[in-house]
């Protein structure tokens, strides 16, 4: 009972640092900004940016505008998409390579040199590739995620304990009852940190892939936030350009967070200490 | 407290009917070495001995003697250079689940809970019957952990991941179980703990056990027979019959006279190797010798 309202107390003092901290720099931000007409002078940087004030008014009356909702609407998709055929290729593939020598031979050469290829220099290419803009903005943000999950899982599978497959197997366990029982609950966090780091990284990939295709085909709306962002800035609007930075992180932080939730509740064993 | 001596005292609750099966085990000849050409190096040889049916036997030797790849070896995970492995006369070539090896440390898996931990082997063999869930139930009973059975392995004790360890491990109901070195790294008191329960399970059924241990009071306490190993490359040295009654009780069995002979007995063979190996140049057995001697002259730090 007593632990219980200690850690409750605890909870609320770092949610209320939080809020302060957030609180903290919008006002710094609101004076960075107006500096210029409040105090004569421009703070280098912050004075060009719009000011928080400014951003809210902007957001506000985008609240009604059905292309603002497009295009986060368009994001997310693309990112679900680049995302769950990441994890669907990935983890299998991962898991592949670390149980089958002859395999992860024949495949992790080539896999170590696509790898570093930042996913964005992939761009020019993948729209050649593919038939639609929308299948390679997809395709850009699937290669975000893949390598990160591939090597994520190969890793957790390589590093499991010889001695729970000795056990396993002095237990009379066949091999796919070892895959089954030992090595997919064991790689399992190092899948979920896989994708946690991959889900950022889309997000990351997705915007750019959006500004630098043109984003898609349905014009100005059906764009995603990248393209809101880059219309915003060649229409002159810098309070929404802000909107739409701010809207990505808050995606971001969605989906990071959903992932933590529904990795922990996967893997019970890591959450009860 | 109360739950633990519940829990030694004669079976409370009777096992369901599992007929305890036992084999025995004949090691001839055998050698080991790792290593090719001017590396290689020479772990075990020409060692042979009997696990012997029914029995409790404990291996006990200086570390670094072998045992753990003599471990290996009787599972199945290695095989040997030369000479022969033998189970009730049909030759070892590869693990089985007629021996079952606990290992040193924990290696219950972490991703299930007790009970699922236990029904691991019965479940990997296509066997969740009735009989086996009770099995399973009745186990965790006598290892003192029915109020865990849902708990995963972080959150059990040191004490109560070895004992969940030899539940898993008996639910199988093995010919042989091999045990190496299970309670190494708890605290002593855990450790006698351990030893009671331990032996209380195999006073029950007398299934064929070998058990290796560094540990001279763990090993007179639990052995019926005690198996004592050379310095590398590993032989056994000795063996001793250890006719202490049982069921053994940790002040009975350290009040007593035989025992302590015992314990005098194998120390002195063990102080030999030690000689042995110490002129031979090894570092590790300069430690045993300095402690021999000071305790057989009555000089020690913990004088008795």
């Amino acid at each position: 009972m007593n632990a219980k309202r200690l850690r409750k107390a605890l909870f609320n003092r770092s949610k209320l640092r939080a809020v302060i901290a957030i609180f903290v720099f919008l006002v710094l931000w609101e004076i960075g900004s107006r500096s210029k007409e409040w105090f004569g002078f421009a703070v280098p940087w912050i004075g060009h940016v719009p000011a928080p004030t400014a951003v809210v008014v902007a957001w506000y009356g985008l609240l009604g505008d059905p292309g603002y909702w497009q295009s986060w609407y368009m994001s997310t998709l693309r990112v679900l998409a680049g995302f769950f055929a990441a994890m669907v290729v990935g983890i299998p593939l991962g898991l592949f390579m670390a149980v089958n020598r002859t395999f992860n031979g024949l495949v992790f050469p080539s896999f170590e040199i696509l790898r570093p290829i930042p996913p964005l220099a992939w761009v020019p290419a993948s729209i050649i590739f593919w038939p639609s803009q929308e299948l390679s903005i997809a395709f850009v943000t699937f290669l975000g995620a893949f390598f990160t999950i591939v090597i994520n899982v190969l890793g957790g599978a390589k590093s499991i304990d010889p001695r729970y497959f000795q056990s396993a197997q002095s237990m009379g366990s066949s091999q796919w009852d070892v895959f089954r029982r030992v090595v997919l609950p064991a790689t399992l966090p190092s899948i979920v940190v896989g994708s946690a780091v991959g889900m950022g990284i889309t997000w990351e990939v997705v915007v750019a892939a959006e500004m630098i295709s043109g984003g898609g085909g349905s014009g100005g709306s059906g764009g995603g936030l990248g393209f809101f962002i880059w219309n915003s800035y060649v229409g002159g609007s810098y309070e929404q350009i802000v909107v739409g930075m701010i809207s990505i992180g808050i995606a971001g932080f969605i989906s990071s967070e959903l992932l933590r939730k529904l990795g922990s509740y996967l893997t019970p064993w890591l959450r009860k200490r | 407290m109360n739950a633990i001596t519940q829990n030694l005292s004669p079976a409370s609750s009777k096992s369901p009917n599992v007929k305890i099966k036992a084999a025995e085990i004949k090691v001839t000849n055998v050698s080991k070495s790792y290593g090719a050409g001017l590396f290689t190096k020479e772990v075990i040889k020409d060692c042979s001995f009997t696990i012997e049916r029914n029995k409790l036997t404990v291996m006990i030797g200086p570390s670094g003697c072998g045992k753990s790849t003599l471990i290996r070896l009787l599972a199945g995970f290695e095989k040997s250079s030369s000479g022969s492995i033998e189970i009730d006369g049909k030759r070892i070539t590869g693990p089985g689940r007629d021996r079952l090896v606990v290992f040193q440390e924990s290696a219950l898996f972490p991703w299930m809970t007790t009970y699922d931990n236990i029904m691991y082997g019965p479940k990997a063999r296509g066997e969740n019957t009735q009989l086996n869930r009770d099995q399973a139930e009745y186990l965790l009973e006598k290892v003192g952990l029915t109020a865990f059975r849902e708990k995963y392995p972080p959150q059990l004790s040191g004490g109560m991941q070895r004992r969940a360890e030899l539940a898993r491990a008996m639910i199988n109901n093995p010919d042989v179980m091999i045990l190496d070195e299970p309670f190494r790294g708890l605290d002593c008191m855990s450790k006698e703990l351990m030893w009671e329960y331990y032996s209380g399970l195999y006073e029950e059924s007398h299934r064929t056990n070998f058990f290796v241990t560094t540990d001279i009071d763990e090993a007179i306490f639990l052995a019926d027979r005690l198996l004592i190993m050379s310095n590398i490359p590993g032989q056994v040295r000795a063996t001793i019959e250890v006719d202490l009654p049982r069921p053994r009780r940790l002040a009975f069995v350290f009040d007593n006279e035989r025992a302590v002979a015992i314990k005098m007995e194998a120390l002195s063979i063990l102080h030999k190797e030690a000689m042995k190996s110490f002129s031979g140049g090894s570092k590790a057995a300069a430690d045993f010798v300095e402690a021999y001697s000071k305790r057989s002259s009555g000089s020690g730090p913990s004088e008795q």
